[in-house]
């Protein structure tokens, strides 16, 4: 497998929206590096024909009746945002 | 001599008969504390008032116990990342900080049920991410039998306030061995139990498909007790298993004669301790003392599991943390241009090196053209390992081996590097990748530092784990042995 470039990591960075500067990017790809070569020991190992798994249960599609119930009252979703403003969270500007 | 050195059978019946109240219980927890905890670090938050009030008005109901609960008047400390209405809930973590819930989590509410009194919220790894409480953003929890070594992690908090008797009953959280490995490292019992069986609603998530409560105690009774207490279906959980709830205690009569018991030989292999293989070959011979047979075997994808985990732990934080916006709740960066631009200071300034990154190394492995190669290859060999345990559990009872490869490791010592300190929980990640439950029971020392005795069972297999850990503990007095503070 490839070495993991600078480039590569401020775009993982971008995708996880972490800001990270130049050194931090550089530490995080020699940890990345690291962990990634210790992870490929997997591909000795030959998963031809077998599932993924992703739940260890025997269950899928748990179905439940589509009953409305009260959601939670506005004062108290707002309660530990940081900020708001006539009952919405308030953001700074999201269009140019 | 503490009141917690009873178990909850002796607290009970000294609470039925009038001679202690749980005021004097709940007193007897913050003055440990008071005692002790400057030196542990175990809690992040106390709740002494709300605790004292509760106390005094189930003091009234003392002597018409008739519609008391399973654990009534018992204190019980909770791991930080379990949602508690009214009371802080921070993850050990800057991003949460000042948290404060406006709900319970399942088990919190199934813990009121049970008359249980909340004493504070426990130090832990920030998200649970971590092996030692050193990735705590707020504080280093202490080991109680060597204040200079790490009580594990990531509940730290909640095996080591067990263990230096600050509270007789705490609730953790297990990933890749979050409960069972502090528990080994502090000298007290810890149960992660099958997946599912324990609601997750309330649990702030890192890991879905792994992640599990579980109960921190003393002894193995008052452990079977706490999971009666928590565990079962919840249409809030929809991952919660749809089975019925066993009263553990009933399956604790001392008895293994019969069972047949595995142990693997890469549990006790290569990069073990010696001193830690030698107290797993003194607990085959106790239980088979005791009537059972044990016998090697082999769970060949054993030495895949940690890359395994790594990949798809860090895959499903990366999505869970993503919540963690600075919109909603939490830290907000205080100066930001644009909302991408406030997203991304919160969560650099809020998160940890550690979760950063795990967040990291999860964006990436499912980041587009290596899914394949990572994501989906992980879940694919996450089949095999857990075929391992199918196939032993075709002819045994239980799997036994040792639930860490040394003992309590030094504050310091392993915190540079990340993959050294994965290494620690090599015997614990397969039973999460697989969802079976395990324990760890106290089974020697090393060093003055305390050993655990894993056991596993098959899927809903609790039973059978206790059974074995209970018959254990009884002919063994490790667990006697208090640390000195």
């Amino acid at each position: 497998m490839s070495k993991i470039s600078a480039d590569q990591v401020k775009h993982v960075a971008h995708l996880a929206r972490i800001a990270v500067s130049n050194e931090e990017a550089e530490k995080m790809r020699d940890e990345l590096e690291k962990i990634t070569a210790f992870v490929e020991k997997l591909n000795e190992v030959n998963t031809d024909g077998v599932e993924p798994t992703s739940h260890v249960l025997n269950m899928k599609n748990v179905m439940r009746e589509d009953v409305p119930t009260d959601g939670l009252p506005r004062e108290k979703v707002l309660k530990n945002a940081p900020q708001h403003q006539d009952g919405q969270f308030r953001v700074p500007s999201i269009l140019e | 001599m503490s009141l917690f050195d009873h178990k909850l059978s002796e607290l009970q019946e000294f609470l039925h008969k009038k001679e202690i109240t749980v005021t004097d219980l709940v007193n007897e927890s913050y003055q440990r504390i008071s005692e002790v905890d400057g030196k542990v670090n175990a809690f992040l938050t106390l709740d002494e008032e709300r605790a004292r009030n509760s106390a005094k008005s189930m003091d009234k109901q003392l002597g018409n116990e008739s519609s008391a609960g399973l654990l009534f008047g018992m204190p019980i400390g909770i791991k930080d990342n379990i949602v508690t209405k009214g009371l802080r809930t921070t993850c050990a973590s800057k991003i949460l900080e000042n948290f404060d819930p406006i709900y319970n989590a399942t088990v919190v509410e199934k813990l009121h049920k049970a008359d249980t009194v909340t004493i504070g919220k426990l130090n832990m790894d920030e998200f649970a991410m971590g092996s030692s409480n050193e990735n705590s953003g707020f504080k280093k929890t202490h080991n109680p039998w060597n204040l200079e070594k790490v009580p594990g992690g990531s509940s730290g908090g909640s095996a080591a306030a067990v263990a230096a008797g600050e509270v007789p009953f705490a609730l953790g959280s297990d990933t890749g061995g979050s409960i069972r490995q502090p528990a080994s490292f502090c000298g007290v019992v810890g149960m992660k139990p099958t997946y599912g069986f324990v609601s997750r609603y309330g649990l702030v998530a890192f890991a879905s498909s792994l992640d599990q409560i579980g109960p921190i105690t003393r002894t193995v009774e008052d452990n079977a007790y706490l999971l009666s207490a928590i565990a079962g279906h919840d249409p809030l959980d929809s991952t919660s298993a749809n089975v019925k709830v066993p009263h553990f205690a009933d399956s604790l009569k001392g008895d293994v004669k019969g069972l047949r018991i595995a142990v693997p030989k890469e549990y006790i292999g290569e990069g073990v301790n010696e001193e830690v293989k030698k107290s797993i070959k003194n607990a085959i011979k106790v239980l088979e003392g005791l009537g059972a047979t044990c016998e090697e075997v082999s769970l060949p994808h054993s030495k895949y599991a940690l890359a395994t985990y790594y990949l798809i732990a860090s895959s499903e934080a990366s999505a869970n943390l993503a919540r963690f916006d600075g919109v909603r709740y939490g830290y907000r960066t205080p100066e930001a241009e644009n909302l991408i631009e406030l997203y991304k200071k919160t969560r650099a300034e809020g998160f940890g090196d550690e979760v950063k990154r795990r967040i990291m190394l999860g964006t990436f492995a499912l980041s587009s053209g290596y899914y394949d190669a990572y994501y989906k290859k992980a879940q694919k060999v996450r089949t095999l390992i857990k075929k391992d345990f199918e196939d032993v559990f075709q002819n045994y009872d239980v799997i036994i081996g040792p639930t860490t490869p040394t003992p309590a490791f030094g504050i310091g010592e392993n915190i540079s590097d990340p993959v050294t300190m994965y290494v620690n929980d090599i015997l614990t990640i397969p039973v999460n990748l697989a969802g079976v439950p395990g324990i760890s029971v106290p089974c020697g020392f090393a060093e003055g530092m305390p050993l655990g005795l894993q056991i596993i069972g098959n899927h809903f297999g609790e039973s059978t784990v206790y059974q074995v850990a209970h018959a254990f503990e009884q002919a063994t007095d490790y667990h006697k042995q208090k640390p000195q503070l």
